[in-house]
């Protein structure tokens, strides 16, 4: 039977409203905005992925052979850059927060549908000129700009990339900005707060961060951007500045920013292990509790990332305990998470296989966050591979695992299609496999003492080394097989009807794909968002 | 060309709205939080600021001293002028008042304008006196401790020129409200732009009372 | 493997150490710091196996085919009363974790007086060392074994940092400044040094080492490197070149305060306050002058910043530190171009 007899599939949705370009370039549906960022980001993906392939390649042999040194340091700094700005944050919030909070509201659009398309060409305008920094000859100051390298020092295209992350930086305000007043105001007759399924949660207190964290990112850039296009010296030594201060204000943005690049996943995983345990989440109030602290709380942790740059040692002792405190409520979650299988009826879907990843694997980057929060160990492990592994755990591991995860259980929805079961299910466990084999072995590396940003490395690394870069090999082809199947459901997948999983959320009570202003009556809702059952059927 | 539309019968509603109630509190409860991010943006220079004005109290309070005080109060009084001014546009425009708006939205283009041109002369008497450390220019200071007075002089410029530059989004943004009350369409729809218009006005005069008090009061 | 060896500049250890797990220790600190992360890795071990077989067991008990019961379902308030539980058994986990790093940290920052300090300068790409007599050498560091040595590191550009793995020892290098960091090494050996901070082409070139010798081994060594100057003569010289000397003990007419004694002295200040002299002052009267006027002078010394390198400043500071007070005065063959001095 094909799809356009199929009594599933609808007659007029929002991907039939017009073919034209302009008719995607020009819309303010925020449906159609989530896939315009979805191609991009994906976009930026591969290309951090490729530098990140280059990067393994060339760590293969202990010399440095493969590239010169300089463009080894262009690598790594356009892998951060483009992976944390260009992918991670823009990942999950901008593309499937951007379709489903809105459903999930039960709003027909956002608050500002064209502020929405205006951050997507922000977005765009970055991206642009963090390429032209890459065609300019390169960026070679690591995604964290330190100065007085940045200012004064580094001969690469160090004003073309800030100019690029602070414009994208706005985009991400935007976002924040209109999710945030979304969640207030739009919110359907009977969604009370405690009835918002954690995604939504979740998505607002990502919000929160980008609003409030994301200026101070700006305007430190601003300032690195002024110090090298006018000449003026805030970071310089020798007129009295402190090339600390921008490591202090940096950090005060980045730190948040790393539970940007984590809360959203949490929030996908808990609407992914809920929807196959047929349960409810356990322990919904603690889930938002926890989801909240970790967004306040990670405001004042940010000088764990400076434990041996110079700042006072009780300074550093503080932070280490606000650092054992934030991570409490991941604690928490994880273990809800676990404790939502209990008692529950567990199907093992390409969905489920990825959150569940990600429960493992953020367990274990956080409990290394844990090791790197204990300040003494810190001093050896700073800026070795052990930090990579570390944050790797957590974003690749975590993150990107969780986006992959809502990006399966949304796709039905999304596109109306349905994807190949089985190799969904490769690509997962491809994933979790190649994943561990790149980034386990960076631990012991670490404590070794291998220094990260080494272009070349003493010869008894190598064996860890080339685990690390066959890894990343399996891992490629992880992130490869969906790009195919996805693309083959488009056209060949079988029509998923409006709620194939048979989930609860507002977004399934529409068809797939959804229409123009996504129900055909706004829905009025009566219970909490996960009224599962798990001992019908 | 007044119309006689009366207010309460509210314009049209975006679509994606279920009511003008709904719209009015998402677009004033929006402006609060870019206000609030740009008040984060400015915060990161001010904390930078203090941070320095601690460490080199002295030398920055001689530095501040070299600034014309007289301009910058002189300014403050222009600027909380036109804040009054726009505060009354936006009553009047709630009465339906089309020219005394005008009139009073043109008063708050007049004193931010003229407030923008002292502000540029303030910077070419400090291009004069060589106390401009920017795109290396010399720096001839005249006092002790040049090189904290440059530090400082490179933060007067930064958080000058920032506030500089928001002035001109406002006044941008006041011009096309002053075209829009001048043509007087959709008189609610107009209403609530000068609302919003003068939360961020309002919000760019507080930034200056900051930035003054930092740059010019703390002084030796 | 001995062709790539061979390639290697002479001042990288090289020492293949095969495939292990933990690096070597070398120092009294590294022992205690292994025990914390071993400590810290069987527990964060437990914690994820617990998570993974929480995951595996349940995930098996409760597949949508199994017959288990699914029957009465917990409440919120059972719900609240685990996380409590588990927030309890986190918290106590992680403050004994926290108290136990924190005060090895403190421990490892607040160190021991020290028998001797070495001068440690980063520059892109190599570090510079200057021993107490003297002795001169780049990327390679000799030090007795079982005597507490202080280093003194600074930067003459960016941000680098000195990092002894074999010592779990790292500190951030900043220009601008002096950072004091101890250790006493407790094996004999060669080990690595690397720069841990990214600073720009070559920063994985940064690397050298560090030779830990018996004392009579070091003493041997020191002597041999003899002909080196003590930093203090060679700062005298550098006192007259840099033209010093014209205001500080010139006959110019220029006032400027005598540095005779100067160190270790409380300077009164323009503006009332005072300071001790210390190295850091000393630097900082070089290359900042206008930061700390003497009180009763003019600021009229010219800025050395960017014109005066950091091994220089140290030498200068050295010969600063080795005039006894009114030194110069009574002993003028110091300065053999001084013929006669002003008070
Ligand atoms: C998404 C990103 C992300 C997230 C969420 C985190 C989360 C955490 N991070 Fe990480 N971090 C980074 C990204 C992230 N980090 C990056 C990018 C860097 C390096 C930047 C650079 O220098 O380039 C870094 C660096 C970094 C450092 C500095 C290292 C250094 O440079 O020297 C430290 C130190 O404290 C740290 C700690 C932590 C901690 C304690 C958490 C905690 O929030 C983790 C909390 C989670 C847990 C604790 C796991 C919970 C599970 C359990 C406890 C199991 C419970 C089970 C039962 C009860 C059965 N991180
Ligand atoms: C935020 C997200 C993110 C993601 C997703 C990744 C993904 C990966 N990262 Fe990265 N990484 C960072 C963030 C991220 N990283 C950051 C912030 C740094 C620090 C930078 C700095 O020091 O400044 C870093 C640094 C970093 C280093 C350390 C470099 C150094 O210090 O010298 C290494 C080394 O192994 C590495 C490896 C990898 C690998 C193997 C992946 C893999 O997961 C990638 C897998 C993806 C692919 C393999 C893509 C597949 C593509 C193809 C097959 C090519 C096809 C081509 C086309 C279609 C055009 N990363
Ligand atoms: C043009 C004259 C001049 C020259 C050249 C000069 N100084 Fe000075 N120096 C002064 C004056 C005047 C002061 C006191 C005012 C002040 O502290 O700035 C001073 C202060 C100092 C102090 C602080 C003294 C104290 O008592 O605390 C030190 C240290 C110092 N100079 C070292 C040097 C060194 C080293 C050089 C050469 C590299 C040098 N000076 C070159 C004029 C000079
Ligand atoms: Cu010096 Cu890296
Ligand atoms: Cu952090």
């Amino acid at each position: 039977m094909s799809v356009a007899t199929d009594p599933r599939w609808p007659r007029e949705h929002y991907l039939s409203e017009g073919f034209r370009l302009r008719d995607w370039l020009l819309t303010t549906d925020h449906k159609r905005i989530a896939w315009l960022y979805l191609a991009s980001i994906t976009a930026f993906f591969f290309l951090g992925g490729t530098a990140a392939l280059l990067i393994r390649l060339e760590l293969i042999t202990p010399p440095g052979d493969l590239v010169s040194a300089d463009t080894y340091n262009q690598l790594f700094s356009l892998h951060g850059i483009v992976m944390v700005w260009f992918f991670l944050i823009p990942s999950i919030p901008a593309t499937l927060g951007n379709f489903l909070i809105p459903m999930m509201v039960g709003a027909r659009d956002l608050a500002f549908p064209r502020l929405n398309l205006l951050s997507w060409y922000i977005y765009t305008l970055g991206g642009l000129f963090t390429l032209a920094a890459v065609i300019g000859g390169g960026v070679d100051t690591g995604w964290t700009f330190y100065t007085p390298y940045s200012t004064m020092f580094s001969n690469s295209a160090v004003i073309a990339a800030a100019a690029g992350v602070f414009i994208v930086g706005f985009s991400s305000i935007l976002t924040g900005l209109n999710f945030i007043v979304t969640t207030h105001k739009m919110r359907a007759p009977g969604l009370s707060w405690f009835r918002l399924p954690l995604f939504v949660w979740a998505n607002y207190a990502t919000s929160l961060i980008m609003v409030l964290a994301t200026p101070v990112l700006s305007s430190v850039l601003m300032l690195i951007v002024v110090e090298r296009l006018l000449g003026i010296g805030i970071f310089d030594p020798a007129l009295g500045g402190d090339p600390l201060l921008f490591q202090h204000l940096f950090w005060f943005y980045s730190h948040p920013a790393v539970y940007i690049m984590i809360l959203p996943g949490m929030g996908v995983v808990s609407e992914i292990i809920a929807c196959f345990s047929r349960k409810p989440v356990f322990g919904y109030h603690g889930m938002v509790i926890s989801i909240m602290s970790i967004a306040v709380f990670g405001f004042i942790v940010w000088g764990h990332h400076m434990f041996v740059a110079g700042q006072s040692i009780y300074a550093g002792i503080m932070f280490s305990f606000f650092t054992f405190l934030v991570a409490l409520p991941s604690a928490i979650k994880t273990f809800n998470w676990t404790a939502t299988l209990y008692k529950g009826r567990i199907t093992f879907t390409a969905p489920m296989i990825y959150a569940l990843s990600f429960v493992g694997l953020f367990t274990i980057g956080g409990l290394t966050g844990i090791i790197l929060a204990s300040i003494a160990i810190d001093v050896h492990v700073h800026d070795t591979y052990f930090v990579t592994a570390h944050f790797h755990y957590i974003m690749v591991g975590g993150m990107v695992t969780g986006y992959l995860g809502g990006l399966h259980f949304w796709w039905p929805k999304m596109t109306g299609r349905m994807y190949s079961e089985l190799w969904s299910k490769v690509a997962a466990l491809a994933l979790f496999i190649g994943f561990n084999l790149t980034f386990f072995p960076q631990f012991i590396l670490g404590y070794l003492g291998m220094p990260r940003r080494y272009h070349e490395y003493p010869v008894d690394f190598q064996v860890l080394n080339v685990m690390s870069s066959l890894g990343a090999g399996v891992l490629a082809i992880g992130y490869l097989l969906p790009l195919f199947y996805l693309f083959w459901s488009l056209r060949f997948g079988p029509a998923a009807g409006g709620n194939p999983w048979r989930a609860k959320g507002l977004e399934w009570w529409t068809d797939s794909p959804p229409t123009k202003h996504n129900f055909h009556r706004i829905p009025r809702v009566t219970e909490s968002a996960y009224a599962y059952d798990p001992t019908a059927e | 060309m007044p119309t006689t539309q009366p207010l309460n019968e509210a314009g049209q509603v975006a679509e994606q709205f279920n009511d003008i109630d709904q719209q009015v509190q998402s677009n004033l409860f929006g402006m609060w939080l870019f206000l609030s991010t740009e008040l984060l943006l400015f915060g990161g220079v001010f904390a930078g600021f203090i941070v320095f004005r601690v460490i080199h109290g002295e030398a920055f309070a001689a530095a501040a001293g070299h600034l014309d005080l007289m301009l910058g109060s002189l300014n403050t009084a222009l600027l909380l002028t036109s804040g009054l001014t726009m505060a009354l546009a936006e009553q009047l425009v709630n009465n339906t008042r089309r020219r005394a708006t005008l009139v009073m939205l043109l008063a708050t283009i007049a004193l931010g304008a003229i407030f923008i041109g002292i502000k540029g002369y303030e910077w070419y008497h400090e291009y004069e006196h060589h106390l401009m450390p920017v795109l290396g220019l010399p720096f001839e200071y005249p006092g002790e401790h040049p090189q904290q007075a440059e530090l400082f002089f490179n933060f007067y410029f930064t958080l000058t020129g920032l506030h500089g530059f928001h002035m001109l989004v406002g006044l941008g943004l006041l011009s096309v409200i002053a075209i829009l009350t001048w043509r007087w369409r959709d008189p609610p729809r107009i209403a609530r732009q000068v609302q919003i218009s003068g939360l961020y006005w309002a919000f760019v005069d507080v930034l200056w009372i900051v930035v003054f008090s930092l740059l010019y009061l703390l002084r030796s | 493997m001995s062709s790539e060896t061979s390639a290697l500049p002479d001042y990288l250890p090289e020492v293949s150490k095969g495939l292990t797990l933990m690096p070597e220790q070398a120092s009294a600190m590294a022992g205690r710091i292994d025990t914390l992360y071993i400590a810290l890795v069987v527990i964060c071990g437990l914690l994820t196996v617990v998570v993974f077989a929480l995951i595996a067991v349940l995930g098996y008990r409760y597949r949508a085919n199994s017959r288990a019961n699914r029957e009465s379902q917990s409440s919120e308030h059972t719900h609240r009363r685990v996380e409590l539980g588990v927030l309890a058994i986190m918290l106590v986990i992680f403050m004994g974790l926290f108290g136990w790093a924190s005060s090895l940290y403190l421990d490892m920052f607040r160190g021991p007086s020290a028998a001797m300090t070495i001068n440690v300068i980063g520059k892109q790409w190599m570090w510079k060392v200057q021993h107490p007599d003297g002795t001169r050498e780049i990327n390679t560091i000799h030090v007795p074994v079982d005597e507490t040595i202080n280093l003194r590191v600074t930067s003459q550009d960016v941000i680098h940092s000195f990092y002894l793995p074999a010592f779990r020892l790292k500190r951030d290098v900043l220009p601008g400044s002096y950072r004091e960091v101890w250790f006493t090494a407790d094996n004999p050996g060669v080990y690595r040094l690397f720069c841990a901070e990214y600073c720009g082409s070559y920063h994985a070139q940064m690397r050298g080492k560090i030779v830990v010798m018996e004392q009579a081994d070091y003493q041997q060594w020191l002597t041999r490197q003899g002909e080196s100057e003590a930093p203090a003569v060679s700062g005298a010289q550098l006192f007259q070149s840099y033209g010093c000397s014209g205001c500080h003990m010139g006959k110019t007419g220029i006032q400027a305060p005598s540095l005779a004694g100067v160190f270790g002295r409380a300077v009164p200040l323009a503006g009332g306050a005072t300071m001790i002299a210390d190295e850091a002052y000393l630097h900082d009267s070089i290359v900042q002058p206008q930061k700390h006027v003497v009180a009763g002078f003019d600021p009229i010394m010219p800025s050395y910043s960017g014109q005066i390198s950091e091994g220089e400043i140290l030498q200068i500071i050295a010969y600063i530190k080795s005039l006894e007070p009114l030194d110069w005065k009574t002993n003028p063959s110091q300065n053999p171009t001084q013929g006669e001095a002003q008070p």
